[in-house]
């Protein structure tokens, strides 16, 4: 199809170069909310916080919020303004006892948060780097806590350990474990002519036994626990676990009664993102496989 | 415009959807829900002015009811999820297995429907080769072709209605937008056209426009992936790298738009969350060379004759079945049955805008699918045009309306690059007290039993893409 051989030249190369040479389109791309400020909130949560609005939800209540920067406001609202923070979630993944800290690993990117209090939450930005993703579960909880870095770093030296050999060439299988739909768009995209992770050395295997790589999607549900349990058992050692977007991570929206898919097999490295872009899974595979460190 | 009628009992109930469905009108589901200490019944019926329900209460108690299925095939895969959830019988249903239950193990036995020499069983799935979401299909076959075929899709099960309950109105947006997240802008769509009906709140004008943008954009990326899925069944490297390439920049412009690359949080109840992060003239300047490249490259896919060779004739619904079943979306133009809610029941800013009349299809197979989501395409990119010339950008723009829910019930719809999608949101105390969505793919999907006429196992990868469904939407 001499057609087709023409209109393949047309575009010239749109592969990108990353991890070689950085991307701009995945350094703006805007992830998962981070805590702007590394605010020491001054009170203890459970004194009078039944004060609070109950149905509040969504960014309508911005207003109504107390300023807890401010010295001279009163402990009572303080209390209140920080419940009404972690209500702001609608995936729980606020948390406002003594610190307040996000769980990116239950953000689905609503961004109300950012909406109703700039002055705490912000978007992070870049879909790259050892920050996209992370190596320990408790590492998706910004600000970090010092022990959790101690812990982070064994993680990552264990991983690195664990992956040396594989390196130069990685096989990849993928096993969707009740997602929406859209993180495999995300995944195909790896293979399509922007991203193009065969340069990199990395392949999709049809065959669970060729499989160094398990990237599993989706919130862990009943049905497909047994399958992937199967999947996981049936691939050779050494192998490396993503879970792949929030979904993953901890059920997201659903986590009343699908918790992520870490019960069912080992995850060594998350993803957080609703859907995650295809850089972001991209750098996991990247950072799962020790090609970037 | 929607209404609720009830009915005593199911032998009513039947009657009534017959002499609808008999009138022209189209059965477009059934669930069961408990309501007012029962169970109730409530069927779906499509008409010219909206969504209709009919609602049947089962008498207390009650452990079955004549099933629908014997006089409205339709309602076949309806009916094993009224069982998977509740429980009650639906008497004289062909086939009750458990559909969206796990069910038990000997459930899960390789089905044998077809006896005869060198008749085996391909279980394809549920972790199947490539990236595709997790589904089981069941192939019976005597080495090429294809007698009978079985889909499982209780892997995905996720119990999505049932997590609504409870929710807060502005919540159960995030929960629609992931019920089938390659449609979540339809899905968030059909939602809040639901809480809007009960609100009975007017979206500002701008707001509208600005849904129609994003729900156009969200069925071009849906038809070139569908594209790419056929390029790359049959083998063709560049023609699939071509269509990845543009459904890529499709899917950059949305995230550029909205901040998320599936037009996620763009929808809200009322009206829009913010205008575009881009104005009118920039989404026009980068749209323009996608359209010129994707019509370029589709004239081309459609004129390599080693890939139409693949698709013409391939998976056949015949314009009978498609009518009787009313297959929804490009599976239904495809089989001559239209029934666009776009221009049948339009919503948003669709009456604004000047649609150009679908032509007719009738022959059904996987070209003239392929065909019918070229022109939709096309018509999409026409769509979007109109609606950023009519957006006007001013300052203070009123992008929601003020919405503020009673107690009620109500219908919202919406068109969905695979077809209809409709919620039944019931809202009682501020907040959704059931909501029931209904995907094309799960209506669509079991027409896939039907479309093997004479087709062997290397045309398995066209039909199934040709169909362009998501799991995710059919299992809920």
């Amino acid at each position: 199809m001499s057609i087709w051989a023409l209109r393949g030249l047309r575009d010239g190369v749109v592969t990108t170069r990353w991890p070689a040479r950085p991307d701009e389109y995945a350094d703006s791309w805007r992830g998962p909310v981070t805590v702007l400020r590394d605010s020491v909130l001054p009170v203890d949560r459970e004194m009078p916080a039944a004060s609070a609005n109950p149905e509040m939800s969504g960014a309508e209540g911005a207003a109504t919020f107390p300023d807890i920067s401010g010295n001279g406001t009163a402990r009572a609202d303080i209390a209140a303004g920080l419940a009404d923070v972690e209500r702001l979630c609608p995936t729980g993944a606020i948390e406002a006892i003594g610190r307040l800290r996000v769980d990116q690993g239950r953000c689905i990117l609503c961004g109300r948060c950012v909406a109703a209090r700039p002055d705490l939450f912000a978007w992070s930005s870049g879909a790259t780097g050892p920050a996209a993703a992370a190596v320990a579960r408790q590492a998706l909880i910004v600000p970090e806590e010092p022990e959790t870095d101690a812990a982070v770093e064994a993680a990552r030296a264990a991983l690195a350990a664990r992956t040396a050999a594989l390196r130069r060439s990685v096989h990849v299988r993928h096993v969707d474990a009740g997602s929406d739909g859209s993180e495999e768009w995300e995944i195909q995209a790896l293979l399509g002519p922007v991203y193009d992770i065969h340069r990199l050395g990395v392949f999709f295997t049809a065959s669970l036994r060729h499989a160094d790589v398990l990237l599993v999607t989706g919130a862990g549900t009943v049905g497909m626990t047994g399958p992937l349990r199967v999947t996981y058992e049936g691939m050779p050692d050494p192998k490396v676990v993503i879970a792949v977007g929030t979904d993953a991570a901890s059920g997201g929206l659903l986590s009343d009664r699908l918790t992520g898919v870490d019960g069912a097999v080992p995850v060594d490295v998350w993803v957080p993102g609703s859907p995650p872009p295809p850089f972001g899974i991209l750098n996991a595979l990247v950072i799962a496989t020790g090609k970037l460190r | 415009m929607t209404i609720t009628s009830n009915e005593p009992s199911v032998s009513a109930l039947r009657e009534t959807l017959n002499t609808r469905i008999a009138g022209g009108d189209r059965f477009a589901g059934v669930f069961a829900a408990r309501r007012n200490g029962g169970i109730t019944l409530s069927a779906q019926v499509a008409g010219p002015d909206g969504i209709d329900t009919v609602d049947t209460p089962l008498p207390p108690g009650a452990a079955s009811y004549p099933a629908l299925t014997p006089v409205i095939g339709a309602a076949f895969w309806y009916e094993r999820v009224i069982h998977d959830e509740t429980g009650i019988i639906p008497e004289g249903h062909p086939r009750l297995a458990p559909l969206v239950a796990p069910g038990r193990p000997e459930d899960h036995a390789l089905p044998r429907h077809v006896a005869g020499y060198g008749m085996f069983t391909i279980p394809h799935g549920p972790v199947r080769s490539g990236v595709f979401e997790s589904m089981e299909y069941l192939v019976e076959t005597p080495g090429e072709a294809i007698p009978h075929l079985n889909m499982r899709i209780f892997y995905k099960h996720r119990g999505i209605a049932a997590r609504f309950a409870g929710m807060t109105i502005s919540d159960g947006v995030l929960l629609a937008e992931r019920a089938e997240g390659i449609a979540s802008v339809a899905h968030a769509l059909a939602y809040c056209h639901a809480a809007e009906a009960i609100a009975g709140c007017e979206v500002p004008r701008e707001a509208a426009l600005v849904r129609v943008v994003h729900a156009e954009l969200e069925r071009i990326a849906n038809h070139l992936d569908v594209a790419m899925r056929l390029a790359d069944a049959a083998g063709l490297a560049v023609a699939t790298a071509r269509f990845a390439l543009h459904k890529e920049r499709v899917l950059r412009l949305v995230g550029g738009l909205c901040g998320s690359r599936f037009g996620r949080g763009v929808v809200v109840p009322g009206g829009i969350a913010a205008a575009p992060r881009k104005g009118s003239d920039e989404i026009l300047a980068e749209l323009g060379p996608i359209e010129k490249q994707v019509t370029a490259d589709a004239e081309a896919l459609m004129g390599t004759s080693s890939f139409l060779d693949r698709l013409r004739g391939t998976g056949p619904l015949t314009q009978a079945r498609a009518r009787e079943h009313g297959a929804l979306g490009p599976i239904g133009k495809a089989s001559g049955y239209a029934d666009d809610a776009r221009v049948a029941r339009p919503y948003d800013a669709y009456p604004l805008l000047a649609t150009v009349p679908a032509r007719q299809h009738s022959r059904g197979d996987a070209m003239t699918r392929l065909r019918v989501r070229f022109e939709e395409a096309t018509e999409a990119f026409r769509l979007i045009r109109q609606a950023l010339i009519c957006f006007t950008e001013r300052q203070r723009l009123t992008l929601r309306a003020p919405c503020d829910l009673p107690d009620s019930r109500a219908t919202g719809w919406a068109e969905a690059p695979q077809g209809e999608v409709i919620y039944d949101l019931t809202v009682e105390g501020g907040r959704i007290a059931r909501c029931q969505p209904r995907s094309a793919s799960f209506h669509n999907l079991v027409l896939m039993h039907e479309v093997f006429a004479g087709d062997i196992l290397t045309d398995f990868p066209f039909i199934e893409a040709s169909f362009g469904l998501s799991v995710a939407g059919a299992a809920l």
